[in-house]
């Protein structure tokens, strides 16, 4: 499994001087050797990365504890196996060691004071953690929050956790826009649009306290048609979040919108989201070109008129359809300044585009200066697809789902498609 | 002997007639059907594509493939007629998998362009399925869903 080179081992016995040490002291351990071909990952100049785990399943988000163990939350269960453990034990980098529980599928996992936290699509759950980051009852979690909504569309739970001792958890609107016949050609929205009750954004709950369903919890957030990365932004002691932009504007309004205004419209979008704040789905859409709240065709839009004002603006805006499907705050030391407290986002890669190429399936990156997006975006690791033009979903071999950060600092991508977790870490000058 | 001989030609014969009554039956149909998956094409690039993808591989997860679907490839035309008819909202599984988006209804579609569009898909990437739907079969069902 380990590729040497003469080339690569001489850049690690400089670049990671404290594994070269390891491997004196510890017969057993071996020293980390990136895949020579970066795993088929395209990344800046100095980053290398390789495959930990390859084929364990839909592997949504991940999260790695304070020993380098990573815990991967999949979609569907493998076996009765929900939730699987990475371990490295020679210390090579690659997991020798895969176990599992947690008897459901979901997307949501974090790691906060000693707890690991992982979602179903209707409950979220948490999972005491001993000072090695293992799970101490792995069959007796806390049931923490209890009959959340999932109506197949948009069902899964994505979550993260501030140091107030609050839980925040998306809640996808099961539907597209709203329409009285959801994704049917010309049905109008629904005004106003009940679905807002119940889902369609995030909602806050106490991170300690069992059996709380949505007469606990706060809407803290509205107006989100689908979350799946949020991240709590400690310096700036904040939620962010991802969402994905609606689908489909010209085949339901073919009259106002077509082929190719489709495959630019709307926005994805990340917003810093404050308590009662309200992004404006279903009635409004971000167009990017024109940086304005556009009426929804749903609500009278017709591509021109704008929505309401009183919705907030995005921070970030980035090209139609490509499904950010991970947020992550960087704070490690291990890469360069300008990547520390800056954002990382997962784009799972787009589907809504046909007949044009599909985009995204790369790890963007999103720099930020004293708590505020700079403004631009750069492409961090691409080439997760294997083919150079994405013609249809299908085609593309990995797509980006999941991000953690390890002890180290390295860099963690999940993907949901061939069940691959990828490390990515910086050993350049 | 000979009685042998003249039933035999008779036997050759009246199989020559045969093959080739069934053969120019079999290019009449290949014909027609031909031309109801070209016309069936435009349909799916209209209606079906943006979900379904281009290659009907559908998106994992999302919008189940057309390819290689076996309710797709399948004898029962009628519930594939359905389908398209009502659309679809349920938590179904198919061939082993679920599927979040709901598909709307196309009963806006004639009967022609229905049967043209699952001629299409049902001859189209894998998949290879000699028996026609016909705007009949449709026009029958359309009347059942009612």
């Amino acid at each position: 499994m380990v590729r040497i080179s003469v080339l690569l081992l001489a850049g690690c016995l400089m670049a990671c001087s404290s594994e070269a040490n390891d491997t004196l002291q510890k017969p057993t351990t071996k020293a980390i050797l990136p895949d020579e071909d970066n795993a088929g990952l395209r990344l800046p100049s100095g980053f290398s990365a390789w495959v930990v785990a390859d084929k364990v399943g839909r592997a949504r988000h991940i999260a790695v504890n304070s020993q380098g163990d990573v815990y991967v939350k999949l979609s569907g269960k493998v076996g009765d196996k929900g939730i699987l453990v990475l371990r490295d034990l020679n210390k090579d980098g690659r997991a020798e060691d895969i176990t599992g529980f947690g008897n459901y599928g979901g997307t949501g996992i974090a790691i906060h004071n000693g707890y690991l936290y992982a979602s179903s699509d209707e409950e979220v759950f948490r999972y005491r953690l001993d000072a090695k980051g293992a799970v101490e009852n792995p069959y007796q979690p806390e049931k923490i929050i209890t009959g959340l909504i999932n109506r197949r569309q948009h069902e899964s739970k994505s979550i993260t956790l501030d140091k107030k001792g609050n839980i925040y958890v998306n809640i996808g609107a099961y539907s597209n826009s709203c329409q009285i016949k959801d994704r049917q050609p010309g049905s109008m929205g629904m005004q106003p649009c009940p679905i807002l009750d119940s889902a369609g954004g995030i909602w806050q709950f106490k991170s300690d306290v069992q059996n709380q369903t949505y007469g606990n919890g706060t809407r803290f957030a509205t107006g989100l048609r689908n979350v799946v990365g949020l991240d709590w932004n400690n310096q700036t002691n904040s939620l962010y979040v991802t969402q994905h932009g609606r689908d489909q504007l010209n085949s339901l309004f073919p009259k106002l919108y077509d082929t190719n205004t489709n495959a630019n419209l709307p926005a994805e979008t990340m917003y810093e989201m404050k308590q009662g704040d309200n992004a404006g789905w279903p009635y409004v859409y971000y167009d990017p070109f024109q940086n304005k709240k556009m009426l929804a065709p749903e609500y009278g839009g017709d591509g021109k008129t704008e929505g309401g004002a009183e919705y907030k603006n995005p921070a970030m805006a980035f090209p139609a359809h490509m499904a950010p499907n991970a947020l992550l705050f960087y704070t490690g030391n291990m890469f360069p300044a300008r990547y520390k407290n800056g954002a990382f986002i997962a784009f799972h890669g787009s589907w809504n585009r046909a007949p044009l190429p599909q985009e995204g399936y790369y790890v963007a990156f999103v720099p930020f200066e004293n708590g505020k997006p700079t403004g631009k975006w750069e492409i961090f690791a691409n080439g997760f697809a294997g083919v150079d033009v994405i013609t249809s979903t299908r085609a593309a071999q990995h797509r980006p789902c999941g991000l953690a950060e390890g002890p180290d600092g390295s860099l963690y991508v999940s993907d949901d498609n061939k069940g691959t977790i990828y490390r990515i870490i910086y050993n350049g000058k | 002997m000979r009685f042998v001989i003249q039933l035999s030609a008779i036997k050759r014969i009246s199989l020559v007639v045969v093959m080739l009554a069934s053969t120019k039956l079999g290019v009449a149909q290949t014909a027609s059907l031909k031309a109801s998956i070209e016309k069936g094409k435009t349909v799916y690039v209209q209606r079906c594509m943006v979900c379904h993808q281009q290659d009907g591989g559908g998106v994992p997860h999302l919008n189940p493939p057309l390819d290689g679907a076996s309710t797709v490839k399948g004898k029962d035309k009628s519930r594939l007629i359905t389908i398209l008819l009502k659309g679809m909202s349920d938590r179904v599984e198919i061939d082993g998998e679920y599927y979040s988006n709901n598909m709307a209804s196309n009963a806006d579609l004639t009967d022609q362009q229905i049967a043209d569009v699952l001629n299409y898909i049902r001859n189209n990437w894998s998949n290879k399925v000699p028996t026609p739907v016909t705007p009949a079969e449709v026009k029958s069902v359309r009347a059942k869903t009612k």
